[in-house]
């Protein structure tokens, strides 16, 4: 049951490594999304770290919102999405293993380069583990909820800005408690309870999200 | 190969508020084929992507034996095998991986050797390791044939497959239609070209 699954993975993977320029841009983009902030508000180091948490969530909001887009509408253009609807497994899966590898390529990247850009941001050793573990467990949620909007707005004109008005409010828990964690942290208290949460909802997302996803995919392709 | 009938009852489809067809009803037993002809927009397409079980009609039912087409035991995809109007081939992967990966994505264990011989016999031997990109229109229709060949599904669903092809390989897939009616194997096809099928053939006009 799972060859499907690992063929469907394996082939996003390899479309994703034969166009690297895809994902990079992603990662350039949060790069210079965060460079561009101690730029315009001035390089004093308490102030922007105490800014860098919000910064570095909205960033890599931001950065996974432009990656969306392509999510399903590749697939839906060349008419393998199509074909997907006829592969003899449930349809929640498979959409669940594309989201796994979309959050391979887009959000993984932005938790491995997130250390580095916490550092510019003046944030200390035990606040950047803790950014990293709360981007760690943030990020697929941001794939996740994502992945709705990217199906419902398949074959659109204007898709991409379609699925920001629609996607960015939901997107407003995952920040708040992922910034909440390392401002917590920040100021001398425990961050578990945000990181809790944020695992909680990743959990829930895990499970509802696919197979929303699923009957929107069914809907745009009827 | 298939031991079940395909039955459609009562079928009826809109595009917009216009009625495209009312009450298609038609059962294909084992080893049979249905010719959909019809002028441009009747409605073709919109038939097949409804037997397919990719759109629902706004009346009528498709069934796979007594199963509705949506709710078939492992899925729709089980029973029949689609190509539409599209070759649903990733531009960045070879012909061989493409394939590769469409059987695996089915559940099958495609062999390497199959493959290869598979697009040989449709006239793309030195073809094989090139990104489908590269290849021209009639070139990606034959390895979305080459696909739609090598996954064993009882039923195929064709939809104007000699599209963009030469004549060559327009007989290379009017044996492999016969020999998938032989081994008891159902089709629909549309085409506007008349290929002389050898077989238990039927027709379906629309509008």
């Amino acid at each position: 049951m799972f060859r499907p699954l690992l063929a469907l993975l394996r082939r996003d993977l390899t479309l994703a490594l034969r166009r690297p320029q895809d994902a990079l841009t992603v990662v350039g983009f949060f790069v210079v999304v965060v460079a561009l902030f101690p730029l315009g508000i001035g390089p004093d180091p308490e102030f922007l770290r105490s800014l860098a948490p919000g910064v570095l969530w909205v960033a890599a909001l931001l950065a996974v919102m432009l990656s969306l887009e392509r999510l399903f509408s590749d697939d839906y253009r060349d008419g393998t999405l199509e074909q997907m609807l006829l592969v003899p497994e449930p349809l929640g899966l498979l959409v669940l293993t594309k989201i796994f590898a979309h959050w391979l390529i887009t959000g993984l990247p932005l938790v491995l380069i997130s250390p580095l850009l916490a550092v510019q941001l003046n944030l200390r050793p035990e606040e950047i583990l803790i950014l990293m573990a709360a981007l760690l467990l943030g990020t697929p949620i941001l794939s996740l909820i994502g992945a709705i909007g990217a199906a419902l707005t398949l074959g659109l004109r204007g898709g991409g800005v379609l699925i920001a008005l629609l996607i960015l409010p939901l997107y407003a828990p995952p920040l708040i408690l992922g910034a909440g964690a390392v401002d917590a942290v920040m100021h001398g208290a425990s961050a578990q309870a945000h990181l809790s949460l944020l695992g909680a909802m990743m959990v829930f997302a895990l499970f509802a999200t696919p197979w929303a996803t699923a009957a929107a995919v069914r809907i745009m392709l009827d | 190969m298939a031991d079940r009938e395909f039955r459609a009852v009562a079928l009826a489809a809109e595009r917009g508020d216009r009625r495209l067809f009312d009450d298609i009803d038609f059962t294909l037993s084992p080893g049979q084929l249905l010719q959909v002809s019809g002028r441009n927009g009747c409605g073709k397409t919109s038939l097949l992507r409804i037997l397919s079980g990719l759109s629902r009609p706004v009346a009528g039912q498709v069934y796979w034996g007594d199963e509705p087409i949506q709710s078939v035991d492992g899925g729709t995809g089980s029973c029949l095998g689609y190509l539409g109007h599209q070759n649903a081939l990733k531009e960045d992967l070879t012909a061989e991986e493409n394939i590769l990966i469409a059987g695996g994505l089915g559940g099958g264990r495609p062999d390497r050797e199959d493959v290869l011989a598979m697009l040989a016999s449709l006239g793309l031997a030195g073809y094989e390791d090139l990104p489908v990109r590269y290849l021209s229109q009639g070139q990606k229709r034959r390895v979305a044939l080459a696909r739609l060949l090598l996954q064993p599904r009882p039923l195929l669903i064709l939809d104007e497959p000699y599209a963009a092809l030469d004549v060559q390989v327009i007989e290379v897939l009017r044996s492999a239609i016969e020999a998938h009616l032989a081994r008891k194997g159902m089709i629909v096809i549309t085409t506007h070209q008349a290929v002389d099928i050898d077989g238990d053939c039927h027709n379906l006009r629309l509008g």
